[in-house]
């Protein structure tokens, strides 16, 4: 295995990533699209029927067979740098998946919708429960906001030190914005320890 | 010439090369830290391609800059566990690089290139 020598280290950059979560039809891949330099990405992992992932392909031929699609989006920020951003496979069967999407992140963004603020608890237990930074950020569909900020950290029974703010997933400046606040809440979070 | 209607498979029938197949039967990769976001990049000493099937020199190709394993595998159009088996091929031969290091929480300097970066798009 050869690998990038000090003469390359220039050349290969470091990758960093951000997940997004958040109950289906939170409007992820739309948050997505909205910063990515590139059109959204769609990758397919392989799972077994029981959900269990397929990491070695001996045998998959005579066993039921499923694909778990992660859409997923690029922000090159300089030559050394670059950010993925992968929204999560929104049935929760997946959970090895996030896992694998959890592990080095900088952090998350939980997309809630308040008509079915309930679609996002598994988001937000998985991340507290591995103490990853997260920012709950509410999807504001065409200027349905339901409810305050204060009225959705209550519901959701968040920590004070959990950020939450009204976003549009759509418009760019608005996700940019979430991003920004996911990124100092992580800075933050490091510096505390 | 077979006329349309007499074609078996279609849309529906899935790929006609299966995953299995493209990677001639070959299960586990042999690099194991390959992760969605490992980068990867074409070295620029590759050898001789002549050897190489259809998908490696697509992945040749396609690492003329740095991607990392999870857009391969989407511009290529196969699962993640096939690119993974196909990388591993090139990494061994020496004619890709591969960044070496699994994912770890980035550090303050890092987070801060990130912030400033985000800022700026």
């Amino acid at each position: 295995m050869v690998f990038v020598g000090s003469d390359d280290q220039l050349t290969v950059p470091t990758a960093v990533k951000i997940v997004i979560a958040g109950g289906f039809g939170t409007g992820k891949t739309t948050m997505v699209a909205s910063v990515s330099e590139i059109p959204p990405l769609q990758t397919e992992e392989l799972l077994t029927e029981a959900g269990v992932h397929v990491d070695d392909l001996a045998g998959i031929e005579g066993k039921d067979t499923t694909t778990v699609a992660l859409d997923f989006g690029r922000i090159t920020i300089n030559t050394k740098v670059v950010l993925y951003l992968f929204g999560t496979p929104g049935q929760n069967r997946f959970w090895f998946m996030w896992d694998e999407l959890a592990t080095g992140a900088i952090g998350a963004v939980v997309l809630v919708d308040t008509r079915r603020l309930d679609s996002s608890f598994p988001s937000i237990d998985f991340f507290e429960h591995r103490g990853i930074p997260f920012v709950v950020a509410v999807n504001c569909f065409d200027g349905s906001q339901l409810y305050t900020v204060d009225e959705v950290r209550h519901a959701l029974d968040l920590d004070d030190a959990i950020p939450v703010v009204l976003c549009d997933a759509r418009d760019r400046e608005s996700s940019k914005t979430v991003l920004v606040g996911l990124i100092q809440h992580s800075m933050n979070r490091l510096a505390a320890v | 010439m077979t006329a349309r209607e007499d074609w078996w498979y279609d849309e529906a029938a899935g790929p006609l090369v299966r995953p299995y197949a493209m990677v001639r039967g070959r299960t586990r990769p042999n690099a194991p830290d390959l992760h969605l976001v490992t980068q990867v990049r074409a070295s620029s000493f590759a050898s001789d391609q002549t050897s190489l099937t259809v998908e490696h020199r697509e992945i040749m190709a396609l690492c003329a800059r740095p991607l990392s394993v999870a857009e391969v595998a989407a511009y290529l159009d196969v699962p993640l566990v096939v690119v993974k088996v196909l990388l591993s091929d090139l990494i061994e031969r020496g004619d890709v690089l591969v960044q070496n290091s699994s994912p770890q929480i980035p550090d303050r300097d890092l987070l801060q290139a990130v912030l400033d970066g985000v800022r700026g798009i």
